[in-house]
């Protein structure tokens, strides 16, 4: 069995755990395994995950699970994955996915890969799986020899596959251990995707000269529906608020398409996006690094090049 | 207080990754070390403030071999009291967890910190690990901690937002931008780091349940494609229908 933990926000499924539960139904196949999924706390439309190709869906309703706690959330989900049996525990690298998954790998005895980015393969018994190393710089193969195995899944890695059929739902009755962590206060930026979960990204670095000047990346993003990003310096500075900043100390990010404008492209930059699927730089410099590291370039003024961009896009949605 | 400070080293964030042994290896030739960022400028930083304000003591502990002794030394010079190296190779994120585990099981530590991943693996496991392995709560990413009696006030990022959240020592935390300020070691720290006592122990014996076994490097980008700054239709027009992105 391969169990995969679905995680909701605002009582919707997000977008990495429905890629989670298509990545844990095709490893199901490549096992010749089935794949359910796990829900915790207050949910509804839980038969919806059918779709993306979980054969059932188990559900732990109890309300204490709204409140987060590693602890609390690693002993649910290993009791829950005994009962089922599970061989294989999937999670999305999401907060909830970093915090959690090494709790279960202890509690389960199992060997664990974060932030897998490729399905695994089965040769001749090895188990083996994908992972992103050095910042974006490298990929490493891991091989796992324990029983069972716990995998976190990087965001945009497989695409999501809908199509099937609402799956059964089960609840399951578990002890739920008290949480020792209190939420006091959650605060999402609203109506934005996520970083980790954004397909496209506008970036922004210190060519822009100043805070004041946002507004001309803003208004690009929001033709676009991306969300925006910002070099370290940018956030360092207060620029930008600090979750922006991507780079090796800030986020990595795969999206499908990265805009980088006036940001130089300097090594520790690029270990964080350059394994966007698309990379697009607007810089004046010609020589600038990123430029090496882009699938187009734009060499020209920002303060020119990127409204005339935006107004390219709004055509472009027009039509 | 009674702070642990967990630290590793990585390489410095200009090397050049290469792999060696048919890419079983990294390549370490060449290669500068450095304490890892996560460690050094906010998990560390932040356990020294709250010595300073509190009073007790920070150790930190590395599991590596003995040349991993000027990054702890580095650790000793920036304020640290006295430092631990587990004398191993960190084979893998378990391995180190359960070494840093069965040292901090007899030592009753108030706040374990740690970075909130290393630069070289970027697994974010270590931390969870060593939180399950003591039986203690766990707070990752965090970018404020603040202590109140045997209470900490944490803020944490989360997936596009932040947390805050309240937990009573002790507990394990992993640390984020935002946690404190980079200190640079000053000659004096750097001349008392020299005096301060560094126990080395021999590790405890485990397996490897995970191991990385093949290394691969990006393929290459080709050149890349340059656009008109007057054409931005063309643009659009090429991430539309040749690169398939909007
Ligand atoms: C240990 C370590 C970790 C780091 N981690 C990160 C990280 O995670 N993320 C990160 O981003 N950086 C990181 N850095 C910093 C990194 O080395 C660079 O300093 C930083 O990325 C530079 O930011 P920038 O490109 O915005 O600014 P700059 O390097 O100043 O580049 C600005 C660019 O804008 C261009 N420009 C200026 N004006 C215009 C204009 N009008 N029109 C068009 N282009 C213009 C310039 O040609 C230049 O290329 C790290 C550094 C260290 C040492």
């Amino acid at each position: 069995m391969v169990l995969i933990l679905a995680e909701t926000q605002k009582g919707k499924f997000k977008k990495t755990s429905l890629e989670a539960v298509t990545y844990g139904d095709k490893t199901a196949q490549l096992l010749g395994m089935e794949s359910v999924a796990l829900v915790l706390g207050s949910a509804s439309g839980l038969e919806e995950l059918g779709k993306y190709g979980a054969t059932k869906v188990y559900h732990v309703p109890n309300q204490s699970l709204d409140n987060f706690d590693s602890q609390v959330y690693a002993a649910v989900i290993s009791e829950a994955a005994r009962q089922v049996g599970a061989k294989v525990i999937i999670f999305s690298h999401s907060a909830l996915g970093k915090s959690t998954a090494g709790r279960v790998a202890v509690r389960m005895n199992a060997g664990s890969v974060s932030g897998v980015n490729a399905l695994p393969t089965v040769d001749g018994g090895a188990f083996r799986v994908k992972k992103g190393v050095f910042s974006g710089k490298a990929f490493a193969e891991y091989e796992l020899k324990s029983d069972v195995k716990v995998l976190s899944l990087m965001g945009n890695s497989i695409p999501v596959a809908g199509g099937g059929e609402p799956a059964p739902v089960e609840e399951l009755n578990l002890d739920v251990p008290p949480a020792r962590v209190t939420v006091k206060k959650l605060e999402r930026v609203e109506g934005i995707t996520p970083l980790p979960e954004a397909e496209l990204v506008v970036s922004a670095g210190r060519g822009m000269k100043g805070p004041e000047h946002w507004n001309i990346i803003e208004e690009l993003a929001e033709v676009m529906g991306a969300t925006t990003a910002c070099s370290r310096p940018v956030a360092d500075t207060g620029w930008r608020p600090h979750h922006e900043h991507v780079g090796q100390t800030g986020i990595a990010i795969r999206p499908n398409l990265y805009i980088a404008i006036g940001i130089s492209g300097a090594i520790q930059h690029l270990a964080g996006v350059n394994n966007s699927k698309t990379i697009v730089v607007i810089n004046k410099d010609p020589e600038a690094p990123f430029f090496k590291a882009a699938d187009y370039g734009v060499v020209g003024d920002l303060f020119d090049v990127v409204p005339r961009l935006t107004k390219a896009m709004k055509q472009f949605k027009a039509e | 207080m009674k702070l642990l400070v967990c630290v590793s080293k990585t390489p410095e964030t200009t090397a050049k990754i290469a792999f060696t042994n048919n890419n079983a290896e990294f390549d370490s030739s060449g290669v500068q070390y450095i304490m890892n960022p996560y460690d050094e400028w906010y998990a560390l930083v932040r356990a020294l403030e709250l010595k300073e304000a509190l009073g007790g003591s920070v150790t930190i502990i590395n599991v590596g071999p003995a040349a991993n002794e000027t990054i702890i030394r580095k650790g000793l010079a920036i304020g640290a009291d006295e430092a631990v190296r587990i004398d191993a190779e960190p084979h893998s994120a378990l391995y180190v967890a359960q070494q840093i585990a069965e040292y901090a099981k007899g030592e009753q530590f108030d706040i374990v910190f740690l970075g909130k991943e290393s630069i070289d693996y970027n697994g974010s496991e270590v931390g969870p690990m060593v939180a399950e392995l003591l039986g203690l709560p766990f707070i990752s990413h965090a970018t404020k901690l603040e202590m109140e009696g045997d209470i900490a006030l944490i803020e944490a990022d989360i997936d596009g937002g932040d947390a805050q959240l309240e937990v009573k020592a002790p507990f394990v935390v992993s640390a984020a931008k935002g946690l404190a300020e980079q200190r640079i070691p000053n000659m004096r720290g750097i001349m008392m780091a020299k005096r301060k006592p560094l126990a080395v122990k021999p590790p405890v014996a485990m397996e490897d349940l995970s191991v990385a076994v093949h290394f691969t490097l990006p393929p290459e980008k080709g050149d890349v494609k340059l656009i008109d700054p007057e054409n931005m239709e063309e643009l659009v027009r090429l991430l539309h229908e040749e690169a398939k992105v909007i």
